[in-house]
């Protein structure tokens, strides 16, 4: 790791400032792909500023089927909240799933979408639960949000707060590991409300998470596995990596999608 | 340059650090704790897993300037006196290692799964928590049975001080 110099934020306002007058920060959520990132050598910011000890961005409401999650909550957190799970249970179970124990103690979903990462679950679940990221200056939509591979609509110096949605009356999530990183090879997270069906992927598309329409047409007319027979998605704007073909992925897609709905069916 | 502070296995311990040095190494090089291992350098081995603030997290993973004010258990914190923790008398009497790299980051990701399943454990469970310990010696299974048998000899524990 290239040297760096550590700043801990008290607030959201200190943070601002702190990262406002650094020449090249990073804001340090849980660390858990930023750390890694600057042990490799491939970042290597001058400053960083650690979010970890606000108050302010930490804790989990739910209120009807409104929900709020500030953006300091950890994975773990995210993954045993009782409320959530009762109006959201694919969103508990998608935490519960992101890399390994250790790790959901210390990342945050708000590390999480900041990094956008095309292989990162929570863009799938905020761009089909239509959510609204909140931040320190304004509200941006979900598919706002995020703009390609590791690339969101932030400002340098805006500070993610909190992750807002309607809990929809269906949802479910279900990915394909990569056997080695257990970063999505592919994830679906579908979320079926009275006025249709939303479907996003992770892990497969070449600008990162997407809204897959084909499927979602196919849902809306009947939300079951079945619906899904015979539908395919276009290979043309899909990743090939040394892990998986763009018609590897194509496929998977719709046999994640088909898990995803009998999960959110129960 | 930062200035730490934490405490250490019960003990209240300091440094001036470069901003850089990761917790592990703190431990390590610092305060000479080398019970906890750096066995990959992409956080996915767990060998440094140690315990901060009552959470196994990895060592390799955060920097010691995160950490300043946080308690802090290692797996030197975790015998009382001359008795083995119960996960460690475990892991013994199930041979739940060969070379032992991996054991430290074992058993206190062990430790901490099992606090967080007080109602107990299935093999299932414990195979899908160990995401986070890789072995390359037993294949798992004995490190599996001695975290089973340590989870019910905790609870039983449990029961008679209740």
């Amino acid at each position: 790791m290239y040297e760096t110099t550590y700043h801990r934020a008290s607030s959201v306002e200190d943070a601002v400032k702190l990262i406002g007058s650094a020449e090249d920060g990073k804001l340090l959520a849980g660390g858990q792909t930023l750390i890694p990132t600057m042990k490799s050598r491939l970042a290597a910011p001058t400053d960083l500023v650690d979010l970890r000890q606000i108050d302010a961005l930490k804790g989990i409401e739910v209120s009807g089927r409104s929900v709020r999650i500030g953006a300091g909550t950890t994975h773990a957190e995210v993954a045993g909240h009782a409320g959530l799970a009762e109006v959201c249970p694919a969103l508990t179970h998608l935490a519960a799933h992101i890399g390994d124990p250790h790790v959901r103690h210390m990342g945050t979903i708000g590390g999480s979408i900041a990094n956008n990462d095309p292989a990162a679950d929570y863009p799938a679940a905020l761009l089909a639960l239509g959510a609204t990221v909140v931040t320190d200056k304004r509200e941006i939509a979900a598919a706002d949000f995020f703009t390609g591979l590791f690339e969101t609509a932030l400002a340098p110096d805006e500070v993610i707060t909190a992750v807002a949605f309607e809990a929809p009356a269906k949802c479910g999530y279900a990915k394909f590991p990569n056997p080695a990183s257990r970063y999505a090879l592919t994830g679906v997270f579908v979320a079926k409300r009275d006025d249709g069906v939303r479907v996003a992927v992770t892990g497969a598309g070449d600008d990162g998470v997407f809204r897959a329409d084909a499927i979602e047409q196919a849902l809306s007319t009947s939300f079951e596995p079945s619906a899904l027979e015979g539908v395919s998605v276009p290979a043309d704007d899909l990743m090939t990596d040394i892990h998986a073909s763009a018609d590897y992925r194509a496929n998977l897609i719709v046999v994640m999608a088909k898990r995803a709905v009998a999960a959110a069916n129960g | 340059m930062s200035d730490v502070s934490m405490v250490v296995n019960g003990r209240n311990v300091s440094g001036s650090l470069e901003d850089r040095t990761l917790l592990v190494h703190f431990l390590r090089d610092t305060l000479g704790l080398t019970g906890t291992h750096v066995g990959c350098d992409t956080s996915q081995c767990g060998a440094c897993v140690v315990h901060v603030d009552g959470k196994a997290v990895k060592s390799c993973t955060m920097l010691a300037a995160q950490a300043s004010g946080a308690e802090v258990v290692t797996i030197e914190g975790l015998a009382e006196g001359g008795e083995l923790h119960p996960v460690q008398a475990a892991f013994k009497e199930h041979h739940g290692l060969q070379c032992g790299f991996c054991t430290p980051g074992m058993i206190m990701a062990a430790v901490d799964m099992i606090a967080r399943h007080p109602d107990g454990l299935d093999e299932a469970t414990v195979r899908d928590e160990l995401e986070g310990n890789i072995c390359r010696c037993t294949g798992y299974h004995n490190i599996v049975k001695a975290i089973l048998a340590a989870s019910e000899a905790m609870a039983g524990k449990a029961r008679q001080a209740a």
